[in-house]
């Protein structure tokens, strides 16, 4: 093939992933994004225009080399891309899917300057993923040597995989913990199959067994065993705490035990992990409703007001009291959500929520605001316009307005220094106060999201090898 | 796969199971319990551990078969197997050092009242425990509890067994002893009577630790389905609990929030008769 020149990388437009219509998607759980097909993903890698820069790089949380796996596509040569891809990144497939790649590598593509369109790069990554899953076997060559040592890895969300996947490599044995009865944490939990298929978190969870990775499930550290435990009796050299963010936050109006009042993590974890939009194949109930209030404006919100929509809801309101602009959500989600007929109530906040004389959700009563002076977080502060007061008629509310640290694990280990709001304070190396052991993901930084969760899972990883190997050295001496 | 490696039926839709589970039964504290899952499309379910063996790596639970997934581990015996068990859960009882405690347990509530009756005991704490149900079938783990306790009394609202009347009459009557003045109650069983022990021990300012059992998902905080009004304060019961102030806990809204899937288990205990109805009836047909 000959070589395109950049003048003829510059003339291909911007490729459009194939996506399920929105009125045949929003009634089920099926995948609404359909990838890629090889035609498409070598155009849209031919694209990138080779830039020295390269800036793309470092915009990835965990520096993928992308301007090498693109060119390997436009060569059309998948095995060499997917090589490139994992070496970087351990859960690919999974990153290709939820990542915000228009605030990371996207950003920064050099042909997304002057109006243009940035590199699909996000699409180009699930497309290699899931070729990768379907072609080549899923055992990846061994890593080093074994190092003789053991690392205890706490929790089996996106951080805890990556380390977990990072450290095997390296040759030490790794156990994963999990408290729920599946690997994946809030890719299993949190996030719903139309985004992002439990089959692709299962392959990327075997693709690090097959590397040793060995993962337990029902172990909650913190009540089946502490950190002081793991690290005296049970003798693990290092420990890294990816636990996740943990409790769910609530607004604190009246009338939020009414019954038909969840927290997204529940309503979510009912529908996703428990199953229970696979009614009556799975036990686990859910409240569906006509008519459903979500509230919030992050990618958790959008998750559960689609899936409100999917398991049955006529009507599916977003309630979120900043404007657009201040959404936390990926512009994808958003986009999505409102193709599939979700209404969003801007600017407006919840004040009570009413409920029926037997003690159902009835309505939702709101306030309208405006945007004022910018507070801690750079954002305008919504401030209540006085008297503008309205009702939301629905039977089913989801708050969706965030967390905080759950303290269960650091409770039990009081030498873990925390910072005022109960998170793990960390250094750069991602070493907690205790010595061996390490932490990252939301326990460490507060609600995040998937790839920066997997970028602390990799330094940490880094951290815990230099850590192991300058200890075997002192031990030896 | 944790291993049931004994059971037996304590009455007729109460059963007792001994299961393999190491790292559960190492940790365990009184008052705690565990969430247990049947099979990969089985709904998770609390229950609080009974019994443990830390040396032989067992723990025990007590069933009462009320809906369609109790019903189904009812059915279960020695060398069957349940899919999930995970834990110890929750905050462990607060054994308090005084000269007289009641333990007093409602039907399958006596079997999270058991292991506090043990617990006290062995702090040196004087242990009445009262079991009762509505009639003599429904109390259960009388012998067990003497085993534990300093004096047993167990009531039926029926008269058919032990004392006529409830758990909250036999309290009353406890009370009133001046011979041995009560320092705390414990109380576990369904809202209604928890709430009558509480109404009881409230006007005579004795404490009372109740130990509750709203609908739960994880088990670990996450999810706030638990979540229960103590002293005008939400709490988590699965994290901050199970057992609570019962002078300060909402019980209207617990029994309430209960009610939230009564339909769906209706609808499940329904489809699992007929399924169980079925299989009856090819068995008639087939032998």
């Amino acid at each position: 093939m000959s070589e395109l020149t950049v003048k003829q990388r510059f003339q291909i437009q911007r490729q459009h992933m194939p996506e399920r219509k929105p009125d045949q998607r929003n009634r089920d759980f099926k995948e609404v994004n359909l990838g890629f097909t090889a035609e498409l993903a070598k155009l849209e890698a031919q694209r990138c225009i080779g830039c020295k820069d390269k800036r793309c790089i470092p915009g990835c949380p965990v520096e993928v080399d992308i301007p090498s796996f693109l060119e390997h596509i436009a060569n059309g040569d998948l095995p060499k891309a997917a090589e490139v891809l994992l070496k970087a990144n351990a859960l690919p497939g999974i990153t290709g899917r939820v990542c915000p790649q228009e605030e990371q590598c996207e950003q920064v593509c050099v042909r997304g300057k002057k109006k243009g369109l940035p590199v699909a790069i996000g699409h180009l990554e699930r497309f290699v993923a899931d070729w990768a899953r379907e072609n080549l076997n899923v055992k990846e060559t061994v890593g080093e040597a074994p190092t003789g040592y053991r690392v205890a890895v706490v929790g089996s969300g996106p951080a805890g995989l990556t380390a977990a996947g990072e450290l095997a490599r390296k040759g030490h044995a790794v156990t994963v913990y999990e408290a729920l009865h599946a690997p994946g944490g809030v890719l299993m939990y949190g996030i719903p199959e139309f985004r992002l298929p439990n089959a692709v978190i299962g392959a990327e969870v075997d693709r690090l067994r097959s590397l040793g990775v060995e993962i337990v499930c029902n172990v909650v550290i913190g009540q089946t065993f502490t950190i002081d435990e793991l690290m005296n009796d049970e003798g693990y050299d290092a420990v890294f705490v990816a636990n996740g963010a943990g409790l769910p936050i609530f607004m604190g109006i009246p009338g939020e035990n009414l019954k038909g009042v969840y927290s997204a993590n529940e309503f979510l974890t009912r529908v996703n992990l428990m199953g229970a939009y696979r009614d009556p194949e799975c036990d686990t109930p859910v409240i569906t409703g006509r008519r459903a209030a979500v509230i919030g404006g992050g990618n958790t919100a959008m998750d559960a007001v689609r899936t409100a929509k999917r398991i049955g809801a006529e009507r599916a309101v977003l309630v979120y009291r900043r404007s657009r602009t201040e959404m936390p959500a990926r512009a994808e989600e958003i986009k999505h959500a409102e193709e599939e007929g979700i209404e969003f109530n801007l600017l407006c906040s919840p004040v009570r929520i009413l409920g029926t004389a037997d003690g159902w959700v009835r309505a939702l009563d709101c306030i309208r605001m405006e945007l004022g002076e910018p507070d801690d977080s750079g954002r305008r502060r919504p401030v209540p316009i006085e008297g503008s007061e309205f009702t939301i008629e629905c039977d089913l509310v989801v708050e969706a307005i965030g967390t905080r640290a759950n303290p269960l694990l650091t409770s039990t280990t009081p030498d873990i220094k925390l910072n005022k709001w109960g998170y793990i304070e960390v250094d750069q190396d991602g070493m907690t106060s205790k010595p061996g052991v390490f932490a990252g993901g939301d326990i460490s930084r507060g609600s995040a999201t998937v790839i920066l969760a997997m970028g602390d899972g990799k330094r940490a990883a880094a951290s815990i090898d230099r850590y192991l190997r300058l200890k075997g050295k002192g031990a030896a001496s | 796969m944790f291993s049931i490696l004994d059971a037996k039926k304590l009455a007729s839709d109460v059963k007792w199971f001994k299961i393999e589970a190491p790292l559960v039964a190492k940790h365990r504290q009184p008052g705690q319990f565990v969430i247990i899952r049947l099979d990969e499309t089985g709904e998770r379910i609390p229950l609080t551990i009974a019994n443990c063996d830390k040396k032989a790596g067992t723990i025990e639970l007590i069933v009462k078969a009320i809906g369609a997934t109790t019903m189904r581990m009812c059915r279960k015996g020695a060398g069957d197997f349940i899919r999930d068990v995970m834990g110890p859960l929750g905050r462990p009882t607060e054994i308090l050092q005084v000269k007289h405690a009641v333990v007093v347990g409602g039907g399958v509530g006596t079997a999270v009242i058991y292991p506090l009756a043990q617990a006290l005991r062995e702090a040196g704490v004087y242990v009445s425990a009262i079991t009762g149900g509505r009639t003599r079938e429904l109390v259960v783990l009388e012998k067990e509890l003497a085993r534990v306790s300093d004096a047993v009394y167990a009531t039926t609202d029926d008269g058919s067994y032990g004392f006529k009347g409830t758990v909250a009459d036999k309290l009353t009557e406890l009370l009133e002893d001046q011979r041995r003045p009560i320092g705390v109650v414990y109380a576990a069983g369904p809202v209604p009577m928890m709430r009558a022990i509480a109404e009881l021990t409230r006007e005579k300012g004795i404490k009372t630790i109740v130990s509750l059992n709203p609908i739960m998902v994880d088990g670990t905080g996450m999810c706030g389905g638990c979540r229960v009004t103590v002293g005008g304060q939400a709490k988590f019961a699965c994290v901050d609990g199970p057992e609570f102030d019962g002078h300060q806990v909402d019980f209207e809204q617990l029994a309430d929030r209960l009610t939230a899937y009564r339909q769906q288990e209706k609808r499940a205990l329904d489809k699992f008769t007929e399924h169980e109805c079925r299989l009856e009836a090819q068995r008639v047909a087939g032998g």
